[in-house]
């Protein structure tokens, strides 16, 4: 009998070169070549970035020490990607290897008196709240879908409706086990233990170290439904001062905008104000918890598969559809003004999965999103300028989205004491450069207003922008983290080779 | 990827003649271009030009075709260096003179080798990545001379022939994946190749050339003559009886 220790399997990773059926003329020269098996289409998620690369998705820390090795001997970088949900070129890794983690899965640990969970990265936000619910708990900070993995959303280090009150996901990691790519060690990383890594890592795009394991303290809820309150606001500075008014009794909040909007109107758009049941306000919690209750539909009025709904949307994505559905929807939030409602955790915090695949009914040219995060003194003239510059240039963003914020302790942090503005544009052949030089133009009223930027999200930023937003300071220390940790440069991802490149 | 927005184009064969008159015009409409040739002084030469033009323009890579084991590499490697790849040319072959009397075995394998053999190893990287990636155009530079066995040059009518089969089970293969496969048959062009061999009918010069195989290139061709005439002159010449082909001195 043989015992399953030292038997796990290895995966392929060095394979024999395909080198045309003979020794390559001058080994010392010419590199081995990569399998071209592993070659895959690698996207930016708003399919507006297109590239190759060679993918690898191990299960075990051996394999990822075995892809970083193959990296080494064949002269090549690696990329890491979660669920690749970073809008922009953040998880690609284009003709380089791209480390995968999806498959590392397991949720090691669970406590279900503590809310203490330890996952591996590869672990899903869908995953893991459907795991821990039914025990009365619920992922303290979830975007605004849930397939991104854990690992992801630590490198990008995430944040929800919510980060008014709770900060990041970084500000809910205990700890976490970090793989270094130039000694291949694995540390353990908290606030007492390599608490430069830890506050690095959070937040440092994938480019410092491997999560291989990440643990967590959740938050008990005491129903599955949260109390929803929608309110109409009629032009931007109505938006703000209702923020402002609802945010010492919300626990959740997330502004929509009308982006067509214009004049008077301007910045006009809906609240959804959500906040957590007491315990005993639920008078059967047992059965709201139940993931049964908290997914959502699959068919529209009953009838229609979800599947189907971006097809139906497509003819509407264009400037003249968007504007009336837009109209439209303004006027249906004034009509429920106030009316509160009970809704389920996941209804109310994964709104981008109602319509599964909704990024293709932006056709083929796929979408990019710009964000930009503004201290409150400045935010609102900022996001007017913002989104009047937006209509001026014939790009009216599709979807708008407005969140409150607050700083947080993390190294290359992308939060303010303030608000953030999500503008989502559909690139088409002709637009592109338009919406390109329209974000530089973005930049500078983000940087003139003290902003930052988001790496989960840009796809247009000029690393000459990079150390206007995060002191020269913090990019250095990052940088000398780096080369600390991964002496060769092994980490690199296309959107750190776009900023970092010509960094100090 | 739509063939009007190529940005990263592989031009094997780019020291001289078509080849370079390709890699040249690709520049110009904005692609950033890999230069594939065995000569290094031609290849720096026109890679010089080409950056002078617009910085970052062109990279060259100095390989000859026949080191078939070399390609794999270099061809991550310059997908690596361009940032990804939109279409690929090979415009490497060879014509050396060869009597009617003359059978030279090293001669017509080096023919096979560079015009056909060299072929393979390239485009079958470029196949399998194209068909992964679901794009990408495949221009393969062979010949009307592969459309008949003359009297003269046996084995380079030969390897264009392979070539010109070659190329289209590469495109029956792949243009269900989204990948176009393009046979360009040029008559004579006026290249280092055809020096020496005088005026030859329906000549036309190297970079009128180029222009007309990347407007096919562009246009998704499946078969493109060089200049068009060439389509008429060989619809006739493949109709001529075996029995009188083989008495005619062309």
């Amino acid at each position: 009998m043989t015992t399953a220790v030292d038997k796990t399997p290895v995966l392929d990773v060095v394979p024999p070169a395909p080198t045309n059926g003979e020794a390559p003329a001058s080994e010392s020269v010419v590199a081995l070549p990569l399998p071209m098996d592993r070659l895959e289409p690698v996207c930016s998620w708003g399919g507006a970035q297109g590239g190759m690369a060679y993918v690898y998705r191990p299960t075990t820390v051996q394999q990822i020490r075995e892809v970083l090795a193959l990296a080494r001997e064949r002269g090549v970088t690696v990329g890491m990607r979660g669920a690749g949900r970073s809008y922009g070129d953040a998880a690609m890794a284009s003709e380089n290897l791209s480390l995968q983690l999806t498959r590392m899965n397991r949720i090691l640990e669970w406590d279900p008196d503590t809310g203490v969970i330890t996952c591996e990265p590869g672990v899903t936000i869908r995953q893991l709240w459907q795991y821990v619910i039914e025990d009365g708990w619920w992922p303290p900070v979830v975007p605004g879908t849930m397939f991104p993995t854990l690992g992801g959303a630590l490198g990008m280090n995430i944040h929800g409706k919510n980060n008014f009150a709770v900060g990041p996901i970084g500000e809910h990691v205990q700890w976490f086990d970090l793989l270094l790519p130039g000694t291949g060690e694995v540390v353990r990383c908290s606030r007492e233990e390599n608490t430069d890594l830890f506050h690095a890592a959070i937040g440092g795009f994938g480019v410092l170290g491997i999560f291989v394991a990440i643990t967590l303290k959740l938050k008990r809820v005491y129903s599955g439904l949260l109390r929803v309150e929608p309110l109409a606001v009629p032009d931007l500075a109505s938006m703000f001062r209702r923020f402002e008014e609802r945010l010492p009794q919300s626990d959740y909040l997330v502004g929509w905008i009308d982006g067509f909007a214009r004049g008077a109107a301007l910045g006009r758009g809906q609240i959804h104000q959500a906040n957590y049941l007491k315990p005993g306000e639920d008078p059967k919690p047992a059965q709201t918890l139940r993931v049964e209750n908290q997914e959502l539909p699959d068919t529209l009025f009953g009838v229609v598969p979800k599947g189907l709904l971006w097809r139906f949307m497509r003819p509407f994505v264009n400037d003249i559809g968007v504007r009336t559905v837009n109209t439209a929807k303004y006027w249906s939030s004034v009509r429920q003004h106030g009316k509160v409602h009970p809704t389920s955790h996941a209804g109310f915090a994964f709104l981008l999965d109602y319509v599964p695949n909704w990024k293709k009914a932006y056709g083929p040219g796929g979408l990019v999103q710009y964000q930009s995060f503004v201290p409150k003194e400045a935010a609102e003239r900022t996001f007017r300028e913002q989104l009047l510059l937006c209509q001026a240039r014939g790009l009216p963003p599709y979807l708008t989205v407005f969140k409150r914020h607050r700083p947080d302790p993390f190294l290359m942090t992308h939060a303010v004491d303030g608000y953030s503005l999500a503008l989502d544009f559909r690139i088409t052949p002709r637009n592109r450069e338009r919406v390109w030089a329209l974000a530089a133009e973005l930049d500078a009223l983000t940087l003139a207003g003290g902003g930052r930027f988001y790496f989960a999200k840009d796809s247009t930023l000029h690393p000459s922008r990079l150390t206007d937003y995060l002191a020269e300071e913090r990019v250095a220390k990052f940088l000398a983290l780096k080369r600390r940790v991964d002496p060769e440069d092994l980490l690199q991802t296309d959107l750190y080779r776009r900023l970092f490149a010509t960094a100090p | 990827m739509a063939s009007s927005r190529w940005k990263h184009a592989l031009v094997v064969g780019a020291s001289s003649g078509m080849g370079a008159e390709i890699a040249r015009q690709l520049a110009a409409q904005g692609c950033t271009v890999a230069l594939v040739a065995r000569r290094e002084a031609e290849l720096n030469a026109l890679a010089a030009e080409l950056n002078r033009v617009r910085h970052g323009a062109a990279y060259t890579y100095v390989h000859d075709v026949t080191c078939f084991g070399e390609v794999p590499a270099l061809f991550q490697a310059i997908c690596r260096d361009l940032g990804g790849l939109d279409v690929i040319f090979y415009a490497s072959g060879i014509m050396p003179p060869v009597a009617e009397d003359e059978f030279d075995f090293g001669k017509d394998r080096a023919i096979i080798d560079i015009n056909l053999t060299g072929a393979v190893a390239w485009l079958n990287l470029a196949a399998q990545r194209f068909a992964a990636a679901g794009t990408g155009t495949i221009v393969g530079i062979s010949s009307v001379a592969g459309e008949r066995g003359r009297r003269g040059n046996t084995v380079y009518g030969a390897s264009k022939a392979a070539l010109t089969t070659y190329l289209e089970s590469l495109r029956n293969r792949l243009s269900t994946k989204g990948v176009t496969v393009v046979t360009v048959k040029p008559g004579p062009v006026e290249t280092p190749m055809t020096q020496g061999l005088g005026k030859m009918p329906f000549m036309i010069t190297a970079p009128e050339a180029a222009r007309q195989i990347l407007a096919a290139a562009r246009r998704g061709a499946n078969n493109a003559y060089v200049p068009g005439i060439w389509r008429f002159i060989m619809a006739v010449v493949r109709a001529i009886p075996s029995a009188i082909f083989r008495h005619m001195k062309f």
